[in-house]
């Protein structure tokens, strides 16, 4: 096992295009040091980020913002434009863990860790995040959602990562939501989460939507048929109705020990109302 | 497995010390330094024992490596004391029993201390919200609550004395 702080992106892909055996990039750490202690990884190659400059910034760009890979929960609540911007974001962000884990975990670590309860990820989905891979050939930037394949699978290449997220920035009149199920108050893992983003009209017609199911599949989904439900539309109860109807249909859980698939489906039609609702009251302002 | 050398700061102390890639910034605080204050509890970032502050910020111990924090900032619990002179909620703490056993109280007593450098008057909810990751299996939770309250309306008298001190003098600066 090798401990590595490259001190630039070229030097970093080259280290891990170059590892033999498993690498692991180390951001926040609270995946990645959990899964070794508990030996369900061994890895050869420990690679740093955080020494790379840009990996710790939150940056304006384009009206939205660029947020690095190794900024953490604290630091991106404690960012007042993001949180502005996008709420829904942030509130999933920190909705992950205690503060000692705000403190270190990061968001583009939780979309890597490829969970699919994570809770950051129907939020970034919800709002049309891309994640920026840097590699050996090329650095792409692709939606959010395409990254996980399934529980711990992402689509990153030998000598790939993920070096930040780009939250584009918000139409008027939007607004984004992430809400989750858990049987008690914080410090838990989702049963079922929902990320709502919906842009009006000044009449509060939805012109667009995206909405984002966790833990009810084996990665984050983004729900086209629940948008399609709200656009073109007010909220009235009939839309929430079918909005409730077409979440609980696209919701495709497991059982275990957090949840049963009726439950489970039950709950992602639930919450994914309550979240357009709430969603539609942040867009009104 | 290639070992790293490491220096950094530790309670105002600048520190080296070699570490295996894969130790803990705990393991190396306890194991190698003696620094044994910061508890182990679950060693997975559950239960908060082992609770300092990087750079300001809390984390957990067991989650932060032992070979990442070269030319940071790590404060323990060795240092909150001022000599023998306990800090406020160490002195308030005794005051209201808030410790049983005291495996969870250093890292109780660190991340009550971090959220009073950010909010001098955090509200009850906001305290345990804030401690919600130090877990006490003595069950002392209301004890710790009241006490970390009460060290915030010491504290906030204390500032309110020293700010009324520094604009008397001022005044009278003025008034000379």
């Amino acid at each position: 096992m090798r401990y590595e702080a490259p001190e630039t992106i070229k030097e970093a892909v080259g280290l891990l295009t170059k590892a033999r055996g498993q690498s692991r990039i180390l951001a926040g750490g609270t995946d990645l040091m959990v899964q070794m202690r508990s030996g369900m990884i061994e890895p050869d190659l420990i690679l740093d980020i955080k020494r790379i400059p840009g990996m710790r910034d939150i940056v304006a760009e384009k009206g939205g913002f660029r947020v690095g890979a190794a900024v953490s929960g604290a630091e991106l609540g404690e960012h007042a434009k993001v949180s502005k911007m996008w709420p829904g974001v942030v509130e999933a962000t920190e909705l992950i863990g205690s503060t000692q884990i705000q403190g270190r975990a990061t968001m583009v670590g939780n979309l890597c860790n490829a969970s699919p309860a994570a809770d950051s990820v129907p939020a970034l989905i919800a709002v049309g995040a891309t994640a920026r891979i840097v590699g050996n050939k090329r650095t792409r930037d692709i939606p959010v959602e395409t990254l996980a394949k399934g529980p711990g699978k992402t689509i990153l290449a030998k000598g790939e990562f993920v070096s930040s997220v780009f939250l584009p920035k918000a139409l008027p009149r939007t607004g984004s939501v992430y809400l989750r199920f858990i049987p008690r108050t914080e410090m838990d893992i989702a049963v079922v989460g929902s990320g709502v983003c919906l842009t009006l009209n000044p009449k509060g017609v939805v012109t667009r939507a995206r909405v984002s199911l966790g833990a009810v599949a084996a990665r984050a989904l983004l729900v086209e048929e629940a948008a399609d439900v709200l656009l073109g539309n007010k909220l009235n109860d009939d839309v929430l109705e079918r909005l409730a109807a077409v979440a609980s249909d696209a919701a495709t859980p497991i059982n275990d020990k957090r949840g049963t698939v009726d439950f489970r489906k039950q709950v992602a039609g639930v919450l994914t109302r309550r979240a357009a609702l709430l969603a539609f009251q942040r867009a009104k302002g | 497995m290639s070992n790293v050398h490491v220096t950094t700061t530790i309670n105002g102390d600048e520190t080296e010390y070699v570490c295996r890639p894969d130790e803990s910034l705990l393991d190396v605080l306890r194991d190698r330094l003696g620094i044994s204050g910061s508890k182990e509890g679950c060693g997975t970032g559950d239960c908060g024992a082992c609770s300092v502050t990087l750079d300001g910020r809390l984390v957990c111990a067991c989650l932060v490596m032992g070979a990442e924090v070269a030319g940071h900032k790590i404060e323990t619990i060795e240092g909150m004391a001022d000599g023998e002179d306990l800090h406020p909620l160490q002195q308030k703490f005794l005051e209201h029993a808030a410790l049983q056993c005291g495996i969870c109280t250093p890292g109780f007593l660190i991340a009550a201390k971090s959220l009073l450098e950010r909010n001098l008057d955090p509200t009850e909810t906001e305290v345990r919200y804030w401690l919600a990751g130090n877990l006490c299996r003595c069950t002392g939770y209301d004890k710790i609550v009241r006490a970390v309250l009460d060290t915030a309306k010491d504290m906030r008298k204390a500032a309110r004395k020293t700010s009324a001190k520094k604009s008397a003098k001022k005044g009278a600066r003025h008034a000379a």
